[in-house]
């Protein structure tokens, strides 16, 4: 099909931004419910993923493992500006995602852990889960292959023309893939409706940002095709919905894709077997005082809404329930029969 | 000799040739700290970031990049660290790395070392765990290494990085931590082609490479109990391969299982029987037979990932069977 035509038969809706200028809003604020939706979503992923370390430390969880801990702002603030039927797409730090996404925590505990309740029956574990349900497509273990592949949900969404935006996150590290051009041009070129999302948290395993990146400004990775770009101050909840909001309905009107550079921080090493030498201690304390995207919530809720400390434990505590139950599935779920191992190989044949 | 693991013996290869030869360098992620199973440890501190160069995640740049380099002379040693990611670099390797030469008449040369690990490595599912050397070993203009053992790692290494050739060198990420004694000669190299028979014996050979081979010892030494004596051979290399001591081997026990830790179909066993099959119908007294993992993705859970696992059991039955024809 030749570019042309495929431009052409959707025309536009807007007009079109220029690439080159930044926008540097003033956040939105949040009413009080959406304070409270925020911080509830991002505890949810918070205490889910303290209790993953700690099942993978008894020994419950094995292989790779990466976890969300301190980037939980992000995901929620895009899934607070999303629309039900967008797609969600993403590497192998997907527990977050996932959860925002709706998925069940008892589904994804027991992928953890390998058990047949898991989402993908114990075959694919931390790296691997997908519903089509909740238009999660996966958890993918080679760096950089969402991108294409989230380009093409978009490429569907056109196809079908059915007013649905793809939400393709990756870091920073995986920017330096060579596809994510590939999918940047062909984007454009096509207008497809997807928002890149890229999660700079400063590490691609131990390698800062500054040693592997000639651009660090990853909000102008698309400027020579034309892709508007922006960069967020991702640990604040408020800020990344703002821009999500503006980012999607660009791409929902029909005007082609989005690139936003969400800033923010891992707290934890790479992944489970990393002690994160490569960064100080200092630093990761910093990041934790003075910009944890919870406890930025936490303080308006107690401050500005007034809400007392009990209604937070009560959160809490909720909270906390949801995650245990789904840590009591995920232990007791029995292990996959080995005979699974020849199902969804191929034909049934 | 110094006892070393598999890891330390790859470091010390790297460390003895980059000391011999300038042309030598290293690229990949994560080498300047070590490399992620360190083996590239303490390299950087002694040979530099320019010659231990840490690069983006840029797979199929860092591959093609090192094909530029080789053909203006210097050696590169690619590290792709999972065979899975190497993928990611396919073309770089197979369409330009590999043809080079042949296809530009001899005017230029690919001295290429690519490292990238198979193998199962507790549930680290199904990106993670491809035992791909089969891939490799089909396509002219490349060479391909599955070392077994610390002393092999070392001496097969050095070949690699000596070898005017591309070499795809495929150690096993199950073995990093394996102890053994280690020569430490510089001159200590292990020829590419040159089978290593493991254990001696007249009444079967088997056949297996990589990490495969140790449970392949282990089976003999189950079947020596049962007074079957198995002759274990370590390929070693998949191309070269040593066809003539296969041969030889299977001439005097006339029986032959070949063992491998990859998807049977289409496997490296495959070619084996086939060449046995071709030379030596009237030696053998039973059916040749492979044992390799079934074609079905590798699962992240214990029990499944187990499943596809040719095991020490497995190769026990399979070679009793054959005896007893
Ligand atoms: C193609 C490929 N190359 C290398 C790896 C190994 N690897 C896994 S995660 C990672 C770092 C990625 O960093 P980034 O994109 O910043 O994401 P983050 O882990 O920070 O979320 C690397 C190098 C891989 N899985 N796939
Ligand atoms: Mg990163």
């Amino acid at each position: 099909m030749p570019a042309a035509s495929r431009a052409g038969s959707r025309a536009p809706k807007g007009t079109p931004r220029d690439p080159a200028k930044k926008t540097i809003p003033n956040v939105l604020q949040f009413s009080k419910e959406e304070e409270l939706h925020a911080y509830r979503e991002m505890l949810l992923i918070r205490r889910f993923e303290e209790k993953a370390g700690q099942m993978y430390g008894m020994g419950l969880i094995g292989g790779f493992c990466h976890l969300y801990i301190g980037q939980e702002a992000v995901v929620v603030g895009m899934q607070m500006a999303a629309q039900e039927g967008d797609q969600v797409i993403t590497g192998y730090r997907d527990h977050g995602h996932m959860l925002v996404c709706g998925m069940d925590p008892k589904g994804v505990m027991a992928e953890l852990t390998g058990r047949r309740g898991g989402y993908s029956k114990g075959k694919g574990g931390s790296m691997h889960m997908f519903s089509k349900e909740k238009n999660f497509f996966g958890g993918h273990g080679i760096v950089g292959a969402q991108v294409s592949l989230g380009t093409g949900l978009a490429f569907a969404n056109w196809y079908r023309n059915n007013g649905r935006v793809s939400l393709t996150y990756f870091g920073d590290g995986a920017a330096n893939q060579g596809q994510v051009y590939e999918s940047f041009n062909m984007a454009a070129l096509w207008k497809l409706p997807v928002v890149y999302i890229i999660e700079n948290n400063r590490y691609a395993m131990g390698t800062a940002v500054t040693r592997a990146s000639a651009q660090t400004d990853f909000s102008k990775r698309g400027l020579s095709f034309n892709i508007p770009g922006e960069q967020v101050d991702g640990m604040d909840v408020r800020a990344v919905r703002d821009a999500g909001r503006r980012a999607i309905d660009y791409c929902r009107s029909g005007q082609g894709p989005y690139i936003l550079e969400m800033q923010t921080y891992r707290y934890r090493g790479h992944s489970m077997s990393d002690p994160a030498k490569y960064r100080s201690k200092d630093e990761v304390t910093r990041m934790r005082e003075e910009h944890d995207p919870i406890e930025q919530v936490r303080r308006r809720l107690l401050g500005e809404w007034k809400v007392s400390e009990d209604e937070l434990k009560t959160i809490d505590a909720k909270v906390r329930e949801i995650v245990n139950e789904a840590a009591e599935f995920a232990t007791h779920d029995p292990e996959p029969d080995p005979s699974e191992l020849w199902t969804d190989v191929l034909l049934d044949a | 000799m110094p006892f070393m693991t598999y890891a330390e013996a790859s470091r010390a290869a790297i460390a003895e040739e980059m000391r011999r030869d300038p042309a030598v360098w290293a690229v990949g992620e994560d080498l300047g700290r070590g490399g992620v199973f360190g083996q590239y440890k303490g390299l950087v501190e002694e040979f530099g970031p320019e010659r231990v160069s840490d690069a983006p995640i840029s797979e199929a740049c860092i591959m093609g990049a090192a094909v530029g380099a080789a053909m203006m002379g210097t050696r590169p040693i690619v590290e792709m660290r999972f065979s899975d990611f190497a993928l990611c670099a396919v073309d770089e390797l197979v369409n330009q790395a590999a043809k080079a030469r042949y296809m530009f008449g001899g005017q230029t040369r690919v001295p290429l070392v690519v490292r990238e690990p198979i193998g199962m490595w507790r549930s680290s599912a199904a990106q993670h765990s491809q035992s791909l050397e089969a891939w490799y070993a089909h396509i002219p203009g490349l060479v391909v290494v599955c070392p077994s053992t610390p002393a092999d790692n070392k001496g097969l290494l050095k070949s690699a990085i000596r070898c005017d050739d591309p070499v795809v060198y495929m150690e096993h990420k199950n073995l990093w931590g394996l102890e053994g004694e280690v020569p430490e000669d510089d001159d200590f190299t292990v020829p590419i082609g040159e089978a290593r028979v493991v254990r001696e014996g007249g009444d079967l050979t088997i056949v297996s490479w990589s990490a495969q081979v140790h449970v392949c010892v282990k089976a003999a030494e189950a079947l020596a109990t049962r007074g079957i004596k198995a002759e274990v051979i370590d390929l070693r290399s998949l191309w070269p391969w040593d066809k003539a001591r296969v041969l030889a081997s299977v001439e005097k026990t006339g029986r032959l299982l070949i063992a491998q830790e990859s998807v049977s179909v289409a496997g490296f066993g495959a070619e084996v029987a086939a060449t046995v099959a071709e030379r030596l119908h009237k030696a053998l007294k039973a059916p040749v037979k492979r044992l390799g993992a079934p074609r079905a993705p590798i699962s992240y859970a214990p029990p499944l990932e187990d499943a596809a696992r040719v095991s020490k059991e497995m190769i026990v039955n399979t070679a009793e069977g054959l005896v007893r024809t």
